[in-house]
């Protein structure tokens, strides 16, 4: 696993006996006890997941005419400060470059949020819009940790000064975390109450021990990728990418077209003429699991490919996300996901798989 | 006395019926096991060939026969319980074969074997 980057919580991971595995270029903890054990931790009690690799940006300036706002599909000027929220940036052809989080720090101040195999990318992408004020690259100096789980809210309160229930949905706080600025977000990939914590590279090891201390279970990227498919949720690279559109994933709800942004203009045109492909949940009702790429047939037409899978422990049972040619599919009847060996039906379903 | 094949089989022979295994590394590798696919009593086994396939949360993986020879029993008990695998790699058998020849498992690694071969990975 040489030539991979490393958080600055890599050796708690070695510590605790981590399997780790090279992801979008980092060394990642991708198991520590068992995936399922990590799971229901995080659905039954409090998990603690190093999110490190992930990308921050920041951008100081003026938010509504610098050209900042046209970089993703958020209107950045609507957004409250102390809210963030989850969209896109696309290209001219409205594929999707990135999926983002975005915050609204200030009246003039925002922090991205971006995927780690897409750092570069992003950070080109989003510079070329802006002619005016400051646009600062913060990866490497910065660590994040999610905690998420019922009893998240328990264990992180008496680490902060402020009432976690002033927090809603998609708010956060700019506050300090054993002494040091950081960022309290109410926010998650996994579906429970949850926050996900920014941090210095320096304080997030404290942070993570402390944590541990308290009783929180550490959580792989194994146990974070089932726990985000129960929801729903895409995961870039499966769901979306640059061919694949937000629309054609089946979440252009997260859209905002109050104000203008690239890709809008293919996009729209895509609202008008109906997309050709969409992405599809279904189950398999037994405790095969479908896996990504595996292919996906009707009446004996390939019809498309599964994005994600996995055998869901809510559920006990086989789920997952495939993007299939919508002028083929029917979706009045089962579809068939050829295996390594044989073949399976999979069953129409609605999101979220686990509710 | 387990021997153990280089893709993580173990068998043990009692006069000629062999009983296959995955060794505790192959099954720590795989993590949760949520499926296994069992062959068919009266189906060949043939060494080096799938004759089985397994599947855990993140993975999926066909197993190899280490010996040849015809099955004459397959662990039921693991269609519900797969994850008995992860508790007791070792303690759980997988299936039985009448074994076409004994000789096959003087191919198999012994238990020292197995252990410098796991170091080469």
């Amino acid at each position: 696993m040489e030539n991979l980057k490393r958080t600055s919580l890599y050796d708690k991971h070695v510590k605790l006996g981590a399997r780790n595995v090279g992801f979008c270029g980092w060394d990642m903890p991708v198991q520590y006890e068992g995936v399922i054990k990590e799971h229901h931790a995080c659905r039954n009690d409090v998990a603690l997941f190093d999110i490190s690799h992930m990308g921050e940006f920041y951008f100081k300036g003026d938010i509504a005419n610098s050209g900042v706002n046209l970089a993703t599909t958020t209107d950045f000027v609507k957004l409250p400060i102390g809210k963030c929220k989850y969209g896109f940036m696309l290209n001219k052809d409205g594929g999707t470059i990135d999926d983002l989080i975005v915050y609204k720090l200030s009246e003039d101040e925002l922090m991205f949020v971006v995927n780690a195999a897409r750092i570069d990318v992003d950070f080109a992408q989003i510079k070329s819009h802006i002619k005016s004020g400051t646009f600062e690259n913060r990866s490497d100096i910065t660590s994040k940790i999610d905690l998420q789980g019922p009893n998240s809210k328990k264990m992180l309160q008496p680490l902060v000064s402020f009432d976690l229930d002033e927090l809603s949905f998609f708010g956060f706080k700019q506050t300090t975390l054993l002494g040091k600025p950081a960022i309290v977000s109410r926010t998650g990939y996994t579906g429970e109450l949850g926050y996900e914590l920014y941090i210095d590279n320096e304080t997030a090891p404290l942070l993570w021990d402390k944590l541990i201390d308290d009783g929180a279970t550490p959580a792989g990227l194994g146990a974070r990728d089932v726990l985000r498919l129960e929801k729903g949720y895409s995961l870039y690279g499966h769901e979306l990418s640059e061919e694949i559109s937000p629309l054609e994933a089946s979440i252009g709800f997260f859209i905002q077209y109050s104000s203008d942004f690239t890709g809008r203009e293919a996009i729209e045109k895509q609202k008008e003429q109906g997309i050709k492909r969409a992405v599809i949940p279904f189950v398999t009702k037994s405790k095969r699991s479908p896996r990504n790429g595996f292919e996906v047939f009707q009446n004996g037409q390939k019809i498309g490919y599964v994005t994600s899978g996995t055998y869901s422990p809510c559920l006990d049972e086989g789920i997952g996300l495939a993007l299939v040619d919508t002028t083929l599919y029917d979706d009045s009847k089962e579809i068939e996901i050829k295996l390594q060996r044989g073949s399976m039906p999979g069953y129409k379903a609605t999101l979220p798989f686990y509710k | 006395m387990k021997r153990y094949s280089n893709e993580h089989e173990w068998a043990s022979l009692e006069g000629d019926i062999a009983t296959f295994g995955l060794s505790s590394y192959a099954v720590e590798q795989l993590g949760d096991i949520t499926f296994l696919e069992l062959p068919e009593v009266g189906q060949d086994s043939v060494k080096g060939e799938s004759i089985a396939f397994i599947e855990s949360v993140k993975a999926a993986s066909d197993i190899y026969a280490p010996m040849s020879g015809e099955v004459i029993e397959v662990n039921e008990e693991l269609n519900d319980a797969p994850e008995k695998l992860n508790e007791d790699a070792n303690g759980t058998w997988i299936l039985k074969v009448k074994v076409s020849d004994a000789s096959e498992l003087d191919e198999l690694m012994d238990e020292s074997a197995y252990k410098a071969f796991l170091e080469t990975l």
